[in-house]
Formats: C-alpha cells, sequence, structure tokens
C-alpha cells in the first residue's frame, strides 16, 4: 500500500524560448551615469553582434513562475529520504547557505588585499585544521572543486614524489568495486590502471593484491569502507604491504561519513586521501554540484601539495606562491569557498561529539534497512554494514523484474530510489545509504514500500515493469535520446 | 531499531573494526553551536573581510549585479537539495532548466552543442585541450600569453602527464593583442590546438576571425576563452572557433573569494561525442510527452571508466542554474543593455588615465601607473575605501608599472572619478 503520496495538480510548463515575447523582460538598470558609448566605433564593428538570437525575453513574475513549476517536478532531500548510496544525500541545513552569503565573505574578490580578506582565510584555515583532525592526516588542500579533481590532485601529488626518488612507476591498482573515477583519474595523471579482484567477502583479496604489487606500481587507489558499505579489516596489512614495495596508498574519501569521530585514514595506513564536502559535511548537491574535494595528506606529500598554500605568519594569514615541488595549481583562485564556509558551519553546529553521533546514527539506520529488507532481497554479501547496504535483484530477475525497475516502482511509493547497478561487482546492484538524518518513521516507509513491491513483484510484475504510474513524466525514453541526440532547443522552422 | 539489528549498543555495530584503526578519544573539535553563535561567527569574519569597498579588480572574477530572483529560484529546495537527474521521471526540473542553459550557452556563442558545465573556467580550459587531442589525433597546443595565467597554470598542471605539450606565443607590445606573426613561427602540423582569450587578460578584443584562419590553415582547432561572459551581450560570438571553454562568474555568481563558479564547453555538433562532462537530451516518455534526460553517457567516467572523456562527476549544476535565471531575467534586450553600461563605464574611466595598449577594449584595460608602482597607487585608493586594479607584474615581468582595472555597471561615476584623481596626484 502506497502511505507516503497522493497524487496533485502539477502545472505544465513551456521552455523559456516557447513562452518568450518581443521586448519583454525581467531586469532594471539604473539610468547610466556616464556618457554612452558607441559600441561599434569602440569595439570596431566586425566585433559587434547586433543582437543574441533566441535569446529568452520574458517577465520578471514569468520568469519566477517558470522556474516555480519546474522546480515542483523534481523530487529533494527536503521532500524525503534520498537513499543514493555513495552519495551520502543528507540534509543540508539552511544555516549554511545563510552564512555563505553575508556580504563580507560573499563578495569578496580573490585578488583583494590579504588584509582585507582575513576572515575568510580564517573560515579556510579553521577548516584545514579541522578536517586534518577528522582525517588523522597532517596537511589538506581545500583547492580542489570535487571528489574526481581531488583524485586527480592526489594522484598527481603521488607522483611527484616518486619522480623525486627517481622513478613516477607506470601503474595504479583499482579493486574492481572502485567509483568510475578512480581509473578515469588515473589516466588523466599518466598511470595504466590494473583492477584487483574483491573476495567472497567483498573486500580486498589481499593475497592477490601481495602478487600485484612490484616495482612498476605507484599506488593502491581504495575506497573504505568500500562501495559494498563493507569496512576493509585488513587495511593496515594492505598499507603494509604497499609501503614495503615502496607504493603509496590512495583513499577515496566518498564514504567517509561512516567514519568520522569513530576512525581516521590518517590511523590505518593512508598517504592522502579527498573528502567530499556535498556528501560527509552536507554542503548541497544542488542538482549535480557544486562540490568540493579538499585533499588530505601525511607529511611526505606536503611538499608537492598545489599552490598556493594557506599559511599563517606574525598573526595573519597569508599566501605562499614559493613552493617549488608543487604539483602546480589545479583550479583557478583558491576552491569552492563558498563550499568550505557551509561545511564549516555543519562542522561548528555538530561539534565533535556530534559529527560522531552522525556517523553512529548513519551506520544504524543502513543496518535497520539491511535487517528488515533482508528476508526479501537478496543480499550477495554478509560482511558487515557500515553506511552503506547492497542488496542485488537476483530473486526478483527469476520475475523479469530488475533493479531499475525497483527503482522506478519505489518513486511511486514517493521516494527517490537507491543508486542502481552500482557496484559493478554486484549484478543488479541495490545500494542503499540512508544517512543520518532520517527518522525511524521515514525508514519504516521505506522498508515497507521495499517489502510491498517485492510483494508485487510475486503478484503482478507487470504493474513493476511499467513503474513508474503516478509521475507526471512516465519512463522516459532514455535509447532514442542517445541515439538521436536533441541537446538544445531549435526554432520550429 | 538495536533489536531489530539484533545488536545491544550502537557501540556494537562497530565491533568488527580491527582495534588498532579505532579512534579512542574524542575529536578534538569544540562543542555543537547554536544556530545564532555560527551566523554571529560568519558575520564576524566576513565584517574581517572588505565591507563598504568599493573594487576595480576584475582578471577574472566580476563584480556584477545580482538580481534577486537568482537567489529566490536557487534557495528552493527542489533545487537545491536534489541529487544529478538519473532518475528523470522525477527531476525533470534540473532536466529542463539545464537544457534551456546548454541553448543559452549555444545561443551566446554561437557553437551548437554545450554541456551542462565544468567546474570553472580554469579547468574548462584543459578539458578543452584534451578534447582538441581526440579529436584531431594530435597532441601538441598553443596557448596565447594573453590568456588568464592562471588558466595557463591549470592547463600545465593537467597537460603535464598526458602527452600535451603545451608552449605559448606572445603578444603585440603596443596593441596587447595576441602576435599572429610569433602564433604563425610556432604552430605545425603536430598541432592539436590554439588557444585564445577574448576580451584576453587585458580586456581587449582579439581577432578571432584571424586567429581561427591561422589555425585551421595548419589543421588544428581554435579553442576560445572567455572569463568576462557579460561580454557576449554585445561582442560578435566566436563562430570561427572550434571550441568554446568559459567562465560564467559573471552571470550573478557571487565572486565568494574565487568560487565556486561554472565553467562551459562548447563546440560544433560533430565533436559533441568528444564533449567532457554531463548533457541533457530531448526525448519522449512512454505516454508520448516531451521529456528531458542525461545522454551520451558512454562518454563518461561511471561506464567508460579509464577510457572516458574525462573524470569529471559533479559539475557545478546549482551554480549553471544561476546563470540560467540571470540570463532569463536579463534577456535579449537586458544583457545587450548590461553590456553597453560597463562599456561606457569602462571607458569613461579610461579616457582620464594614460592606457598601455592601443587595442579595443570592453570593460577592463591596462594603464600605465608612471612612475609610481601599481601598489603605491592602490595603497593611496584604500584609503578611500578603494580596493584599486591588478598589479601585472607579478604574471607578466615586462609590463612594470601597468594596472589592470575593470569598471562594471556597479561603478558609480563619483568613484570613477575618486580613482581618476589618485593617479592624478
Amino acid at each position: 500500500m502506497i502511505k507516503k503520496v497522493r497524487q496533485h495538480i502539477n502545472q505544465n510548463e513551456p521552455l523559456l524560448f516557447e513562452n518568450s515575447s518581443p521586448g519583454k523582460g525581467g531586469y532594471q538598470l539604473p539610468p547610466l551615469d556616464v556618457p554612452a558609448v558607441d559600441a561599434a566605433s569602440a569595439l570596431g564593428a566586425a566585433n559587434t553582434r547586433s543582437e543574441i538570437e533566441g535569446f529568452p525575453e520574458v517577465s520578471e513574475v514569468e520568469a519566477i513562475r517558470h522556474f516555480t513549476r519546474l522546480s515542483t517536478q523534481n523530487y529533494a532531500i527536503d521532500l524525503g529520504l534520498y537513499p543514493l548510496g555513495s552519495c551520502t544525500m543528507k540534509y543540508n541545513p539552511r544555516v549554511n547557505e545563510q552564512v555563505a552569503r553575508i556580504e563580507g565573505l560573499a563578495w569578496a574578490h580573490p585578488y583583494q588585499p590579504e588584509s582585507l580578506s582575513q576572515g575568510i582565510l580564517e573560515v579556510m584555515g579553521t577548516l584545514e585544521t579541522i578536517l586534518a583532525e577528522i582525517t588523522g592526516m597532517d596537511a589538506i588542500t581545500l583547492q580542489p572543486a570535487a571528489g574526481a579533481h581531488g583524485e586527480f590532485t592526489g594522484i598527481l601529488m603521488i607522483r611527484a614524489l616518486l619522480e623525486s626518488q627517481g622513478n613516477p612507476r607506470k601503474k595504479l591498482l583499482i579493486p574492481d568495486s572502485a567509483h568510475g573515477t578512480n581509473p578515469a583519474t588515473a589516466t588523466m595523471a599518466g598511470y595504466q590502471v590494473e583492477n584487483i579482484k574483491s573476495n567472497q567477502r567483498g573486500m580486498v583479496d589481499v593475497e592477490s593484491l601481495a602478487r600485484a604489487v612490484d616495482e612498476d606500481v605507484a599506488a593502491l587507489m581504495i575506497t573504505n569502507p568500500n562501495t559494498l558499505g563493507v569496512f576493509e579489516e585488513n587495511i593496515t596489512r594492505i598499507a603494509e604491504i604497499m609501503h614495503a614495495k615502496g607504493a603509496q596508498v590512495y583513499m577515496d574519501g566518498a564514504n567517509m561519513n561512516a567514519l568520522v569521530g569513530v576512525a581516521r585514514p590518517g590511523d590505518f595506513g593512508i598517504d592522502v586521501m579527498h573528502l567530499n564536502l556535498h556528501k560527509t559535511f552536507s554542503t548541497p548537491h544542488g542538482g549535480g554540484g557544486p562540490g568540493s574535494g579538499p585533499v588530505a595528506v601525511k607529511q611526505h606529500l606536503i611538499p608537492f601539495l598545489p599552490k598556493p598554500r594557506l599559511e599563517r605568519a606574525d598573526n595573519r594569514w597569508t599566501w605562499n606562491y614559493d613552493r617549488p615541488q608543487s604539483v602546480g595549481r589545479v583550479r583557478a583562485f583558491y576552491g569552492n569557498i563558498g563550499m568550505h564556509v557551509r561545511a564549516l558551519a555543519y562542522i561548528m553546529a555538530h561539534g565533535g561529539d556530534g559529527l560522531r553521533n552522525a556517523t553512529l546514527d548513519a551506520v544504524l539506520n543502513a543496518n535497520y534497512i539491511r535487517a528488515l529488507i533482508q528476508p526479501y532481497y537478496d543480499l550477495p554479501h554478509q560482511a558487515p554494514t557500515m553506511h552503506e547496504c547492497v542488496f542485488s535483484d537476483e530473486r526478483q530477475t527469476k520475475r523479469g523484474v530488475h533493479t531499475g525497475d525497483i527503482a522506478k516502482r519505489l518513486i511511486d511509493y514517493g521516494f527517490h530510489p537507491y543508486t542502481v547497478s552500482f557496484p559493478l561487482i554486484v549484478h543488479g546492484a541495490m545500494m542503499i545509504e540512508p544517512t543520518e538524518t532520517e527518522s525511524k518513521a521515514e525508514l519504516d516507509l521505506f522498508v515497507d514500500a521495499l517489502i510491498s513491491i517485492a510483494a508485487e513483484i510475486d503478484t503482478n510484475p507487470e504493474l513493476v515493469l511499467k513503474a513508474p504510474h503516478h509521475t507526471r513524466t512516465s519512463r522516459v525514453d532514455e535509447v532514442t535520446a542517445a541515439r538521436k541526440p536533441i541537446v538544445r532547443w531549435k526554432p520550429t522552422p | 531499531m538495536l533489536s531489530a539489528i539484533g545488536a545491544s549498543t550502537l557501540e556494537d555495530l562497530f565491533s568488527h573494526l580491527p582495534a588498532e584503526v579505532r579512534l579512542n578519544r574524542p575529536l578534538a573539535i569544540a562543542a555543537g553551536k547554536s544556530e545564532y553563535e555560527i551566523v554571529d561567527y560568519f558575520r564576524a569574519r566576513g565584517e574581517l573581510c572588505a565591507n563598504g569597498f568599493a573594487s576595480f579588480l576584475g582578471a577574472g572574477v566580476y563584480h556584477h549585479y545580482r538580481p534577486v530572483l537568482v537567489d529566490t529560484v536557487v534557495s528552493r529546495g527542489e533545487f537545491l537539495t536534489s541529487y544529478t537527474p538519473y532518475q528523470a521521471e522525477i527531476a525533470q526540473g534540473t532536466l529542463t532548466t539545464i537544457f534551456e542553459f546548454q541553448t543559452m550557452i549555444c545561443q551566446l556563442t554561437g557553437m551548437e552543442v554545450a554541456n551542462a558545465s565544468m567546474y570553472d573556467g580554469s579547468t574548462a580550459v584543459p578539458e578543452a585541450a584534451m578534447m582538441a587531442m581526440r579529436v584531431t589525433g594530435r597532441d601538441r597546443i598553443l596557448v596565447s600569453r594573453t590568456v588568464h595565467p592562471e588558466y595557463r597554470e591549470v592547463l600545465l598542471t593537467y597537460a603535464q602527464h598526458q602527452g600535451m605539450p603545451v608552449a605559448e606565443f606572445g603578444y603585440v607590445s603596443e596593441s596587447g593583442t595576441l602576435d599572429t606573426a610569433d602564433l604563425e613561427s610556432k604552430i605545425n602540423k603536430e598541432t592539436a590546438a590554439v588557444i585564445i582569450q577574448s576580451p584576453n587578460f587585458f580586456g581587449i578584443v582579439e581577432n578571432v576571425k584571424q586567429a581561427a584562419e591561422i589555425a585551421h590553415k595548419h589543421g588544428a582547432l581554435l579553442i576560445f576563452v572567455f572569463a568576462e561572459a557579460v561580454s557576449l551581450g554585445l561582442l560578435e560570438p566566436p563562430r570561427d572557433a572550434d571550441i568554446v571553454a568559459g567562465e560564467l562568474q559573471s552571470f550573478a555568481i557571487s565572486p565568494v573569494y574565487g568560487g565556486p563558479f561554472a565553467g562551459i564547453i562548447a563546440t560544433k555538433e560533430k565533436y559533441m561525442r568528444q564533449i567532457p562532462g554531463r548533457l541533457v537530451g530531448e526525448t519522449k516518455d512512454t505516454r508520448g510527452n516531451r521529456a528531458f534526460c542525461l545522454t551520451l553517457a558512454t562518454r563518461e567516467q561511471h561506464i567508460r571508466r579509464e577510457k572516458a572523456t574525462s573524470n569529471i562527476c559533479t559539475n557545478q549544476a546549482l551554480i549553471a542554474l544561476m546563470a540560467t535565471v540571470f540570463m532569463t531575467v536579463y534577456g535579449k534586450e537586458g544583457l545587450r543593455e548590461l553590456a553597453q553600461q560597463n562599456l561606457a563605464k569602462a571607458h569613461y574611466l579610461s579616457g582620464k588615465l594614460q592606457m598601455r595598449f592601443s587595442g579595443p577594449f570592453f570593460n577592463e584595460f591596462v594603464v600605465s601607473t608612471g612612475n609610481r608602482t601599481a601598489d603605491q597607487i592602490n595603497q593611496t585608493l584604500l584609503k578611500r575605501q578603494i580596493i584599486g586594479g591588478l598589479s601585472l607584474d607579478r604574471y607578466y615581468p615586462e609590463l612594470k608599472n601597468t594596472m589592470l582595472l575593470c569598471a562594471t555597471e556597479m561603478s558609480r561615476r563619483e568613484k570613477l572619478d575618486a580613482v581618476a584623481g589618485v593617479f592624478a596626484q
């Protein structure tokens, strides 16, 4: 039975371009207080355009209705559980949005004098110190713009370290359960990828790892807890094996929400890692970004951090550009500072104990879902669950229903689906991460929905195969979209 | 909940962690604070910054007015707290706005395809260069010294281990425009792309057509970079370029000390399958209604892994939405009028100062500071609550005693006069 939702009227909305009328606009500019300049004579007639062909022309009220109507066609955390595994869709506190808009911070220009930037530099410096404490690492760079960008930065640093020792080496070892960004990053840093198979328990197989490590291996890229939500119990041993061969250990910190306050990567042999402020530290996903991907390193990698480096000298914050061994800049200016402000606000609200409690609750919620759903869906890996659990559609495929169909049916029950078909090592994966911000009541509704869908699959699989039924947009033809791509609006001739 | 799991305490859920990895002390982080204390803390940090100062800094980050509608829209939880729109049936809001964004970027740049955004302009440049390598099968990149110096630094960082040698070509000292003779002498059959920026870092409008002709004559692509998007309200779009890589900060994105911003890559339809990042396409649902979805994902890392066009995953969707609302509010006439105001303000101020270059410029320009350094002038301006321009010798040692100044629609005439007054002293 569907308890969480019922249908309501939802407005149709054309594209802006279809709604435009000549001469409309929603802007007001003050009168020009200096003499006007003729564009063609100042810039050259050949350099000047006559108009922006096709650009929208709508009034202010049409504009706000347009975006408001469209917004109601989105699911969001503000509407309920968003159990995307590996994405950590937790509540985004609104105070974070407010403080990020404080004038002195929001309007700070990256080239304004340091003497007029001490407040924002203090925010960054404080966040660096706290992230180092949380990860157990020695230094942080806030420059990378997102997780994958952080991976790239970290691997560049490993390469620079090994080069300084005489040999950058050729390969990165990446477990088969890794995020796709890991192998893509390896390529961008000039490394070949060698996949490492997981064992029956869903963990890195220590024996195959030991066999794979040789003098050509630069590093292991490991996610811990891994994408099955399983803590790599042999992590200390794994790090020892890598270090014994002169290789480094990179940790993808996407799943750090399972560890904050409980265990620190710096204490289990990790040399360099990234964090996703938009996952663990609650900065909003915003429909796909912005993110922020700080990178944490141990002492031996500090010389290679991107430049400039934020430093404190003579009681003031300052940028140091004199970093001869630095891998260089990975981004203009200093990073996604607006996200740093939000993350620090999140940390301040929680405090040390609150952060640890969030971890405990995230793990509790994932284990609760696992326990209640296990009788109805196949759980291929039995190892203890941390912050997320991965089921498979094995039982349901016998009735011709796959993970993607179950996901679509969940929409009818008022939920955003889990992560579909990832990690790749689980056939028909259903990857569920509830996060700590969900109440028992919301989790129970979700569990009831999944149980109810399991029953529907037994009695009426067609119902699930054709889902969603209650959304304003029914199942979307993604195949045609890719075969005949239409990626911009054009006027009908 | 614990009994459903079969555990007796929360700690039991972590009992499988090896003892040596456990943190056996509380985190050394202060106790949690109330909302009021948090707001108060950040307000105080804001006051330690440049509140109340007028600014004439540009150089890739511009002070433009942000229409109220922008934050009204992006503060809606349905946009703010949603994820990447993989489940199209419940993400039509985000998908439709991205489709509109892609369309408007095409209209603005004269290109045929635009992606759903990159991290920023600086990272869009190396991504465009990597794209040119894939398209041409060549590996050398030639970049103009008039491209933003920090964009060039990021290009070098990305290029270093991808077998993509990067060389620079110079500018004409008199005009401040790119040196076509130097470009001609360096381009060859191995050049994958020529990268230019317009308005360039000195604010000067480049001859895109001429640069494109040189690039194309040698079988290379032309990558056109823009950092000041408002200029496209007046300037001819770079139709002769093959790839456009740009920064949208000027479109209602707060400076926030350098980010988050939103970059874009746009190109010709024939190169669509080589474009990095997310793309939204139009299709239909099973009821025959128009619908949008992410498309051509086979270019991307989650499918192609080490063979992907880029490792980019997260982009700047919410920031791109700010730009979308901005473009909607200003629209066809507004963006043009806004650009006109920028042009007029900059030319009013420049008319009172000694210009270093002769090339045509939009809202930024380089002036000589005479027998004073730029820093000396800036110190005097600071006493009048004015942040002056950027001293250029940090990036261009040959440009001693010069300053890059920017005026926008937010620069009031009395402030423009105040700057001119300090120069005249």
